[in-house]
């Protein structure tokens, strides 16, 4: 179990003061001019060193993105630092406990990380539901704005920055890194087309970075605390502290902040007070997020807590919002239902996703009543594959992977539903 | 130069290309809806998925992928095949099955790529999608169950058009193309989407259900709806001309056309001529060919003969004219029918000297006198490709909606005597500078100061590629301008010359815009296809064919000599207009010297040897010194309403409804309330 004292996120909870003083009290904002007097490429390095993996599912190494950024503008464009606060996957809810609470670090990573890759400003995407979020991270802009610590001459380091709020407009897919910068922009939020990434032409057609608030906001802590001290903790490849936020039928749904790589059973059993009605109940666990397979009850059990262990059980850690489900849990509606969100969330620009997400989710809706045939499992299995990896944007794969998921592991229990509507409809005859 | 493998074969590719572009130079045909040549990117249909290696073990939209050097692609794989069926399988989902009824049918991009990409059967059996239809105006019909969501409509309007108006609204399946709020599209090259539209979603709304384009005669043209010279297809069945399409000519008009050279062909078929008249008593009453030579010959006109020639006229005809004048001693002929007057003799002083294609590179422009948009719509869209590459471009005249960022001066042509210096500085600098003076300031006074500009701004120059730049521009608004001036057909006080010579027979070809009350002394002879303007005035009326009836040759502003087909015959006893002024050359007693098509043609080469080679006349660069101070106010430019501009829209009932609607909708709109 992680030491209070290796802990990030000190005010995860809320029992402490948000504000800058309080922050500065915690530890927040302690001489950052002396973070940002290491120089660039030192803060780069030592975030490369730290391990760090971005935290915002796909796992891509934080440092490794920093250092794409160009080093001078050989143009006159500046370079930006978009911070994705548009935390819509069901099961997540890191960011709001972190821009809620410790707003502080948050911003204080943002002028780290821009100073680092040399972006003239952040813009903090915040997603259109979190009002109070959206309140709360304003004033605390405010704060920091009002105490010369962004700004001109942001904390008396002699470097500009400023940092915006922009707050969404309620869509899934504007959590998607060029959606976001397309939204930004004022378009309507559609993914664009990679290549060009965002490091060559992002924001307004310059150099960008769009990292997700908690990758940003264990920045200072890192530069504080040393690459040593963070990976320390988690498996080779898998470093670091990780917010965990744990739902369902667990007896104390929580989110709680613990080292990479703890298994499975120690997180549920430690922090969430085990799962409701013992570990026999347990049906499958959706171990990041929404968008990634379902894993069936033994398979999770010891699995560790990690990007590579989570993909050896044939699933990902993507935000490390884990979803319990007991055995009272139907298992078929619960993926129906996601099923659904996909395609409500599809912004209907490229064709797999646009037409396949209403496509699979009218077929599951049948499947949960078992109106369907034994051959449309694998008729539907086969329309995943259609959607996955042909669609501009990884929303198609999001939307495949819970429905291959739960084909993979439960398809005894779509086959039996058939059989028994098949049954009852004979019956009536 | 990278080296690419397609389907194992080697191939260079040029930099910059795409591995679509790299795939069609190896000759392997890639499905598409989205991807267009003169659009940007969007890589939403993903119907062109190719395996490349190196790179991400998944299908690739090839549309977006740059070709880079070692890649290698495959178009025949299992893995591409079975993507190609998945995607078309995805698109036909919702896609009505209504093919028999549908417009597109035959010429349908989704039809054709399904039979060949597609799996053999459906495999939804859910209900299908439905999408309300969409208002976009008089010219475009909306069937938006069948669109496929490809946003070439979208990308066209914002892109080319430069107008906001079409978009997107909602998201996922729900997802609707429309116009913002339903207005119409108001663009003048609103109905190219029709073109650009691979499905039954947007079509025309005057051809809706007039015919399959296997029943259709094509034939090859050049449109006279303004002086671009945009090379058309008229296809027709049997008399009828149903529909203009335009034929791709990347040096005039790319793959574009205006809305009303696309619909103003329904006029073709109304208030035509098709017998000849003659004026008893104050009123024409219909006649034979022989009464109405036997008239004009009653008249004895001797040489006392003049001609004023309309704006839609072909090279021959003109050049009939001339030879018929000539051979009656007459050189009196004129075609700019409203009192225009300007120095004609050097042809350069009145040609759009840097082409069509050439003005998108022009880096500051100089507007004087022109509503470029409703004179030469297809000059606008280039004209914002320049702006989009960073040209400034500056207007004198009253104000109009550009397409782009533009400065406009003012109306007073006095501004030109001393303009702004952040002008006059931009117009100095520029490398690759352009004037453009349309029909509002020449002959208005402003010529001698537009020419004494071009010549201080140095506008005929030397590039350093070692390539001449001439930046001095003359917009006409007739496309039998050119032609006609270099026939010679030009008087030194233009039309003023004509009244005063009071000539005892005046033969108006097709020429409707003319004062005819100045002519009361003279015997009015109209010879032309539509019963407007010219033919109410006049005494007798001679049935002549319209643009699509004859062959011809068309001089565009740019001085592109081009020649079209006849794609009809015209209606009733009407003839082609060489052969009236053929038949009253004999009336009249005279010999124009030819008795065939060919041989006027041959006559008219050997006159005007420039009209013999197809493409770009030469004019020379030099430009008369002009000098002068420009003078007057602009109060309005010569297109006064867009849709009604010449007898045969005038005609037309999509034209009119278009005016109406498109142009007066407002005031009408007051009108009912």
């Amino acid at each position: 179990m992680l030491a209070d004292r290796d802990r990030i996120f000190t005010n995860l909870y809320g029992y402490q003061d948000w504000g800058l003083k309080a922050a500065q009290a915690r530890g927040d904002w302690d001489n950052t001019k002396d973070i940002l007097a290491k120089g660039q490429d030192a803060i780069i390095d030592e975030i490369k060193a730290s391990g760090l993996r971005g935290r915002g599912g796909a796992g891509f190494p934080t440092g490794m993105k920093w250092s794409f950024m160009p080093k001078e503008s050989k143009d006159g464009r500046p370079s930006f630092l978009v911070i994705n606060a548009d935390e819509s996957e069901p099961g997540s809810c890191k960011d709001r406990e972190i821009i809620r609470h410790d707003p502080h670090k948050l911003i204080e990573g943002a002028l780290v990380a821009g100073y680092a890759m040399r972006a003239r400003a952040a813009y903090i995407y915040i997603r259109g539901e979190y009002i109070r979020e959206a309140w709360r991270l304003e004033d605390a802009v405010k704060q920091a704005y009002d105490a010369g610590l962004i700004g001109k001459n942001a904390c008396g380091s002699g470097y500009d920055f400023d940092v915006f709020v922009h707050r969404g407009a309620g869509a899934y897919i504007c959590g998607e890194e060029t959606a976001m910068i397309e939204s930004l922009e004022g378009k309507k939020g559609q993914p664009r087309l990679k290549p060009p990434f965002p490091a060559g032409a992002g924001l307004y057609g310059c150099p960008t970075t769009v990292n997700n608030v908690e990758s940003i906001a264990v920045a200072p802590t890192i530069m504080r605390r040393g690459a040593d001290w963070f990976s320390s903790f988690g498996r080779e490849n898998n470093k670091g502290t990780k917010l965990f936020q744990i739902s369902g039928h667990v007896e104390k749904p929580c989110v709680v902040e613990e080292a990479m790589s703890i298994p499975f059973s120690e997180l549920i059993e430690k922090h969430c007070g085990g799962i409701r009605g013992g570990k026999d109940n347990l049906l499958a666990v959706i171990p990041g997020g929404s968008s990634v397979p379902l894993v069936p009850a033994a398979e999770i059990w010891d699995a560790p807590m990690d990007f590579d262990g989570l993909k050896a059980v044939g699933s990902g850690l993507g935000t490390a919002a884990v979803i319990v489900m007991d055995k009272s849990t139907d298992i078929v509606k619960a993926i129906s239902r996601i099923s659904y969100f996909y395609k409500h969330e599809s912004c209907g620009q490229c064709t797999p996703c646009r037409e396949g997400t209403g496509w699979m989710w009218r077929m599951m809706e049948r499947l949960r009543v078992g109106d369907a045939s034994v051959e449309e499992i694998d008729m539907l299995q086969q329309v995943t594959k259609q959607v996955e990896g042909h669609t501009i944007c990884a929303l198609g794969d999001a939307a495949a992977w819970p429905i291959q998921g739960l084909i993979k592991h439960f398809r005894p229990e779509l086959e039996r539903r058939i059989a028994e509507a098949g049954n009852m409809a004979e019956a009536a005859e | 130069m990278p080296t690419v493998k397609v389907d194992g074969q080697e191939i260079e590719v040029p930099a910059g290309a795409t591995v679509l572009q790299a795939c069609e130079l190896a000759g392997k045909e890639i499905p598409r809806f989205c991807y267009h040549e003169r659009l940007s990117i969007a890589g939403n249909c993903r119907m062109c998925l190719v395996e490349v290696k190196p790179g991400p073990p998944k299908p690739q939209a090839s549309c977006a992928l740059p070709a880079t050097e070692g890649q290698e692609i495959r178009t025949d794989s299992e893995m591409v095949k079975n993507a190609r069926e998945g995607v078309m399988e995805f698109l036909l989902i919702n896609h009505p099955l209504d093919c028999p009824i549908c417009d597109q049918g035959g010429e349908c991009d989704l039809q054709d790529q399904s039979v060949a990409y597609g799996r053999g059967g459906s495999r939804y059996d859910e209900s299908k999608r439905a999408v309300t239809e969409k208002n976009m105006g008089p010219l475009i019909k909306t069937t938006m169950t069948r669109c496929i969501h490809c946003t070439r409509c979208v990308r066209f309007s914002e892109e080319i058009a430069g107008v906001d108006e079409i978009g997107a609204l909602y998201r996922g399946e729900n997802m609707q193309i429309t116009t913002y709020l339903e207005h119409a599209a108001k663009h003048e090259l609103s109905a190219n989407v029709i073109d650009l539209c691979p499905v039954g979603a947007l079509t025309s709304r005057p051809y809706a259900y007039e015919a399959r384009p296997w029943e259709l005669k094509k034939a090859l043209g050049i449109d006279v709806m303004d002086a671009m010279g945009a090379n058309i297809r008229i296809d027709s069945r049997g008399r009828e001309v149903l529909r203009v399409l335009p034929r791709i000519n990347d040096d005039v008009n790319e793959e574009w056309l205006s809305d009303k050279s696309r619909f103003a062909v329904d006029g073709l078929t109304r208030r035509r001529l098709d017998k000849v008249f003659v004026r008893n008593n104050g009123k024409l009453q219909p006649a034979s060919w022989d009464e109405a030579f036997k008239k004009i010959k009653a008249a004895k006109p001797g040489n006392d003969i003049a001609a004023v020639y309309g704006d839609l006229l072909d090279c021959e005809t003109m050049f009939a004219a001339k030879a018929l004048l000539g051979a009656m001693g007459s050189t009196l002929i004129e075609g700019r029918q409203t009192g225009l007057v300007y120095p004609t003799d050097n042809l350069a002083a009145v040609n759009f000297n840097t082409t069509l294609a050439e003005i998108e590179n022009a880096d500051a422009v100089l507007i004087v006198g022109s509503q470029i948009r409703h004179e030469a719509p297809l000059l606008n869209v280039r004209l914002r490709k320049a702006v989009k590459r960073g040209a400034k471009v500056f207007v004198v005249g009253p104000e109009w909606e550009t397409t782009y960022p533009a400065t406009f001066l003012g109306a007073d042509l006095a501004v030109l005597n001393k303009l702004p210096a952040d002008v006059s500085d931009a117009m100095a600098k520029a490398v690759r500078p352009a004037i453009i003076m349309g029909g509002a300031a020449a002959g208005r006074g402003a010529t001698g100061k537009v020419l004494a500009l071009a010549a201080e701004w140095n506008v005929v120059r030397q590039l350093d590629d070692g390539s001449t730049w001439n930046g001095f521009n003359t917009l006409h608004f007739s496309p039998s301008r050119m032609g006609g001036l270099m026939l010679g057909l030009a008087q030194q006080g233009g039309i003023a010359d004509l009244v005063a010579a009071k000539p005892k027979v005046l033969l108006a070809l097709g020429a409707d815009e003319v004062d005819f009350t100045k002519f009361s002394d003279s015997l009015k002879v109209f010879i032309g296809h539509h019963g407007d303007k010219g033919a109410h005035a006049a005494d007798i009326v001679l049935p002549a064919a319209a643009y699509t009836e004859k062959p011809g040759t068309y001089v565009n502003i740019e001085g592109r000599v081009q020649r079209s087909e006849k794609a009809v015959f015209a209606p009733g006893d009407a003839r082609e207009d060489w052969t009236i002024l053929r038949a009253l050359a004999d009336a009249l007693g005279v010999t124009v010297g030819f008795d065939t098509y060919d041989q006027l043609r041959a006559a008219m080469f050997a006159d005007t040897p420039a009209l013999a080679n197809e493409g770009l006349a030469d004019f020379g660069t030099a430009l008369p010194a002009g000098g002068g101070d420009a003078s007057g106010v602009i109060t309005g430019y010569p297109v006064a309403d867009f849709y009604l501009s010449n007898a045969i829209c005038r005609a037309s009932p999509t034209m009119q409804r278009c005016s109406a609607e498109l142009l007066h909708g407002e005031t009408l709109a007051e009108a009912a309330e």
